[in-house]
């Protein structure tokens, strides 16, 4: 070989290993940071991940939201008109949370069976409605509600 | 009556669009000089009659028209002056109105400030802006109307998100949308070049200082988005990874690969293929990101109501975009004139690198962006990817770039020596690492992000300006413009990674139940609650936090977050209190009221060096900005002008594909 052929070829291989590291570090970096979405009806299946941190979505059901008066702690029931779950967040609520809304939560469940949330998401747009809690509801066969909100 | 006009403009623009896309095209192909000779007048009548249209549609705002349907859900009759200008892009249809008046705007630059390019090659590239601008035009008219009317029209409107009645929001969409389309012209440039067969050197300077100003553009755009999400959502977070922000991060960071190998194309003819590649890319991954904000199919705190019949008009759309311009690409690459060879050290190298690097992490950040989507149809599961992801694969990408950026105007192209190079930037390097420990220890902040945070923004500040010496060597005058551009966006990049290691390391974020009377005390500042207020607006009513902030004993300031409640829509909103500074921001937002004695949850931050992202991020878009008004893009171009009949001569015998 000559030594711009030399050359080029280390080049090459420099680019390929480099690529391939990043893909690999990219593959389990992601695997880590993936957040399942999983519905009321899943959780009363047991159909989730159970060892990772998950992405709970449905609708605030109405009069379940219970406040402490002297913390910042708050209690609600996620719902998709099928099944419930109690989430326990301790925190600010974001402007858009209210009950009959839609609602995602991030977390995991304890030993008691509540869901303990360490991020409540709720979207800028009062009539948007995050997708996969528009599926689950139609999953769920309450499709209406959503459309009604 | 009026809006009706306004329909009637975007058809007419419609019209000359196609008209410009068809007979000139024909034209340059053929090189006729008459037909060609229409394209300026098409054009000039494409851009009149797309600002005619938003001009009805401003109109219809300011004189609340809620027999528009648009204006009905956008608006109302308690909306401030000037939230009824903005209001206009406030929406999905008026937002892709703008974009289309934009995309004129930028044609009919092309128009005026090229006039030197060859008649053939100019006629390409407006003729093929013209095709993006059928194709944005045709969206609109067919999917997304903004002067849909209803009748009889409701006494009142909606109102436009209390989100985006701020001061900041006004600017952040034509910003970046001036970037996004700005990014056309490199497109319409590339391809231009490639239907001529002629991909060369000249072909790049023309297309520098454009590229250069979209991309400027697009920085400042999503450097206001990020301050707006700041003091808007009351979070407190300049950056989110939501979906959305990738989609304009994307091609920012194609973009900035691409001014980076347009700068060796033009220079030594290297890359040549590569550089037209990323043009397209660029344009392509600003298409791919509207259909991301606009289809609905993402989960992000930006979706607008959407329906699917749109993004699968966007998607089509890209793909014949996208599509045509890659088989075009195929067919014709094997003509791109062959690149010039270099050594292992030398700036061809350097760029090559940042090139590797800002494409690789462009696919990084798509690759998550779109994961959720694949996922999800191929029926695996629904996921999102959280940030945890972005930010790992970006701390791995960014600091090789962060290390190698002063090396790169250091190097001379083709062959240097690495001891010439290194030389200067020892100490720099050296400088950078003490002073980087030193002002860590001042501040007391002792992380290893902190720490390497300040090593890194210093290097980069002191290895550019570095530079400055070395190239004033043996100049009489001083430096070139599109250089001082360069050593400000290096620079500015230093400023930003100091904002962001600080950030990230040194944040104090306390969330707390605070009653009137009773005080909040985080690393040294105090904040006394007083009272809580009722307050009002124009169209809003409010609960007002009226709190005294101290420093030890000394009185600094009082801070008055809001939380406010829209009358129409009755839409609340955190309407965050401030208190900007050099070197810390104090940050307080309302969260709700617990009880009926006034205790609210509050959130307090105190976030340094938060001011160093935003004034890094606007460096870079200076620079950029300062770079493209260096004489020599738009002298040289003029020169050519004086040869133009050999240039059309030679496109003129090329066979399209």
């Amino acid at each position: 070989m000559t030594p711009t052929r030399k050359k080029r070829l280390a080049v090459v291989m420099l680019i390929l290993v480099g690529v391939g590291t990043a893909t690999a570090i990219a593959v389990t970096t992601m695997n880590d940071s993936i957040l399942f979405f999983v519905s009321p009806t899943n959780v009363a299946e047991q159909d989730f991940p159970h060892d990772r941190r998950i992405r709970l979505g449905g609708l605030v059901a109405n009069e379940s939201v219970k406040r402490a008066t002297d913390s910042l702690e708050v209690n609600f029931d996620v719902t998709d008109g099928n099944h419930d779950v109690t989430v326990a967040f301790t925190g600010i609520l974001p402007d858009l949370f209210r009950e009959g809304q839609g609602v995602i939560a991030h977390g995991r469940f304890d030993t008691q069976g509540v869901f303990q949330a360490d991020e409540i998401l709720a979207r800028h747009d009062e009539t948007y409605m995050p997708p996969e809690v528009l599926r689950a509801l139609e999953d769920a066969g309450h499709p209406i509600e959503a459309s009604m909100q | 009556m009026i809006p009706e006009l306004g329909q009637i403009s975007l058809i007419l623009a419609l019209i000359l669009a196609t008209l410009l896309a068809t007979i000139p095209m024909y034209g340059a192909w053929k090189n006729n000089e008459r037909l060609m000779a229409l394209a300026p007048s098409l054009v000039i009548g494409h851009f009149v009659f797309a600002l005619m249209a938003y001009l009805v549609l401003t109109v219809a705002f300011i004189n609340h028209d809620f027999t528009v349907t648009y204006v009905a859900m956008n608006s109302n009759l308690l909306l401030p002056f000037a939230y009824r200008l903005s209001a206009v892009w406030g929406g999905h249809e008026g937002s892709l109105l703008l974009w289309i008046l934009m995309l004129a705007g930028w044609m009919l630059a092309v128009l005026m400030f090229s006039r030197a390019l060859p008649t053939v090659y100019r006629t390409r590239v407006l003729a093929v802006m013209g095709i993006v601008s059928i194709g944005f035009l045709l969206f609109t008219l067919l999917t997304s109307n903004p002067f849909d009317r209803i009748l009889p029209g409701p006494p009142d409107g909606q109102d436009m998100n209390p989100l985006l009645q701020d001061p900041g929001m006004i600017f952040h969409p034509p910003l970046l949308y001036m970037g996004y389309v700005g990014f056309a012209v490199a497109f319409g440039f590339a391809i231009a070049g490639l239907l001529g067969g002629k991909v060369e050197r000249d072909w790049v300077r023309w297309s520098r200082p454009w590229t250069l100003i979209a991309w400027a553009f697009l920085t400042a755009g999503i450097t206001l988005g990020s301050w707006w999400a700041y003091y808007e959502l009351g979070w407190g977070g300049w950056w989110f990874w939501d979906p959305v922000e990738n989609a304009s991060f994307i091609p920012w960071l194609i973009g900035t690969a691409l001014i980076h190998s347009q700068a060796v194309t033009e220079k030594r003819g290297a890359f040549p293929a590569w550089t037209v590649l990323l043009a397209i890319a660029a344009f392509s991954m600003s298409l791919l990101g509207t259909f991301l904000v606009r289809s609905g199919v993402l989960t992000s705190v930006h979706a607008f109501a959407n329906d699917p019949e749109r993004g699968l008009f966007i998607l089509g759309f890209m793909t014949v975009i996208t599509g045509g311009a890659l088989l075009l690409y195929a067919l014709r690459a094997p003509r791109i004139m062959a690149g010039e060879g270099f050594d292992f050290v030398s700036r061809e190298t350097a760029l090559m690198l940042n090139n590797m690097f800002f494409a690789v992490s462009a696919g990084m950040v798509l690759l998550g962006t779109l994961y959720p989507l694949v996922s999800d149809f191929m029926g695996w599961a629904q996921v999102s990817v959280g940030p945890p992801y972005f930010s790992a694969m970006f701390i791995l990408l960014m600091t090789p770039v962060v290390m190698l950026i002063p090396f790169g105007p250091m190097s001379r192209w083709r062959k240097d020596e690495i001891t010439r190079i290194a030389k200067p930037l020892a100490i720099s390097a050296v400088v950078a690492i003490v002073l980087g420990f030193a002002i860590a220890a001042y501040l007391g902040a002792w992380s290893a992000r902190a720490i390497t945070g300040w090593i890194g923004g210093l290097w980069l500040i002191f290895g550019t300006f570095s530079y400055v010496r070395t190239a004033l060597k043996g100049r009489r005058r001083g430096l070139p413009r599109h250089q001082i551009g360069m050593i400000m966006a290096h620079a500015g990049i230093g400023v930003f990674v100091i904002g962001v290691a600080m950030v990230s390391s040194s944040t104090l974020q306390r969330d707390v139940r605070v009653e009137p009377g009773q005080t909040v005390e985080i690393e040294g500042y105090r904040f006394e609650l007083l009272e809580v207020v009722p307050v009002k607006g124009q169209n809003w009513i409010a609960d007002e936090a009226r709190f005294k902030v101290f420093r030890g004993d000394r009185e600094l300031f009082d801070m008055a977050p809001q939380k406010r409640r829209y009358h129409r829509g009755g839409q609340v909103m955190t309407q965050v209190a401030l208190r900007p500074g050099f070197t810390r921001d104090l940050y307080i937002a309302m969260g709700e009221r617990l009880n009926d004695d006034n205790a609210w949850s509050i959130r307090i931050h105190i976030k340094p060096f938060v001011r160093w992202i935003w004034g890094g991020a606007l460096l870079l878009a200076l620079g950029g900005l300062v770079s493209a008004s260096d004489r020599r893009y738009w002298r040289e171009s003029r020169a050519q002008a004086r040869k133009p009949a050999q240039h059309a001569g030679q496109a003129g015998d090329e066979v399209p594909a």
